[in-house]
């Protein structure tokens, strides 16, 4: 190879050619323009800072990916050591005799007939979206990835550093509380 | 406790995974002989499908969206005074 093939940086460039790429990288994770934003300026501030560790192996905004990388998962950190702050209703009683029974007021109940018809207006896309925004951070993170996003489960685990049973639970309880919210706000009234 | 008998958690747990295509058939047996003795998670199977569908019909993933122009001036304001 020669030195010709190598790749170089241009910081100056870096918002005309990269800013939106890396902007929606991070909304499709982070779905927070403004803690997006605030991610890729600090992508920037940290690859301006990291300059002379750039090899020139792989191009400009791969390098810059992987940096953003690192950030979206320090954020992810932060707000998932944001312990007992909104932390999603239980559904199920956790311990004593009846251990993983229904929470009575949490029990399911019986939909209007026309639920399976009425899904397509507008409106019901509204309180959907108003549902998952009430979702806890992390839970709204996770399961917006998986279910909005089609993100594979193992991409999801090593992105943001967490197992696969621990994606379960939390798209479990995610779910349980979507459902309760939709009973709530849209199918019983 | 028999390990097939699943309480409720574990019953609707295994019903959210099935609607990514990720529960096992072990699971999904488990869940079925649950749901003779259970009709609560198996009415919230029946309205996780249609949460499922409703999630489908709303899916916007690829939408694209861009920085507007004073969002990048004051980027790039950033940048200048960081660099100094």
């Amino acid at each position: 190879m020669t030195t010709d093939t190598k790749h170089t940086l241009n910081p100056d460039k870096w918002i005309d050619l990269h800013a939106d790429y890396l902007y929606n990288y991070t909304i499709s994770r982070v779905s927070k323009s403004e803690v997006s934003k605030d991610l890729v300026q600090e992508t920037f501030f940290a690859g301006l800072k990291a300059m002379k560790n750039f090899e020139g192996k792989a191009s400009e905004r791969t390098w810059l990916i992987a940096i953003l990388k690192r950030k979206i998962i320090d954020y992810y950190r932060k707000i998932n050591s944001n312990k007992g702050k909104a932390e999603v209703r239980m559904n199920f009683y956790n311990d004593g005799e009846n251990e993983g029974d229904w929470i009575e007021e949490r029990v399911p109940q019986t939909w209007g007939s026309d639920a399976d018809k009425a899904i397509e207006t507008e409106e019901l896309g509204a309180t959907l979206a108003a549902c998952i925004e009430k979702l806890p951070e992390k839970y709204a993170l996770v399961f917006k990835m998986k279910t909005m996003q089609d993100f594979d489960t193992e991409e999801i685990c090593k992105e943001l550093d967490i197992t696969s049973s621990n994606l379960w639970v939390i798209i479990h309880r995610a779910r349980t509380q979507l459902r309760k919210c939709m009973e709530d706000n849209w199918f019983v009234k | 406790m028999s390990k097939f008998k699943l309480t409720c958690d574990e019953a609707t747990t295994i019903c959210d995974k099935s609607q990514y295509g990720k529960a096992t058939i072990v699971e999904i047996i488990k869940l079925r002989f649950h749901f003779l003795g259970c009709k609560i998670c198996a009415l919230y199977t029946k309205q996780n499908t249609i949460l499922s569908r409703l999630l489908n019909l709303n899916k916007g993933g690829t939408t694209i969206c861009s920085m507007t122009e004073e969002e990048k001036a004051l980027m790039r304001k950033n940048m200048e005074n960081f660099k100094e």
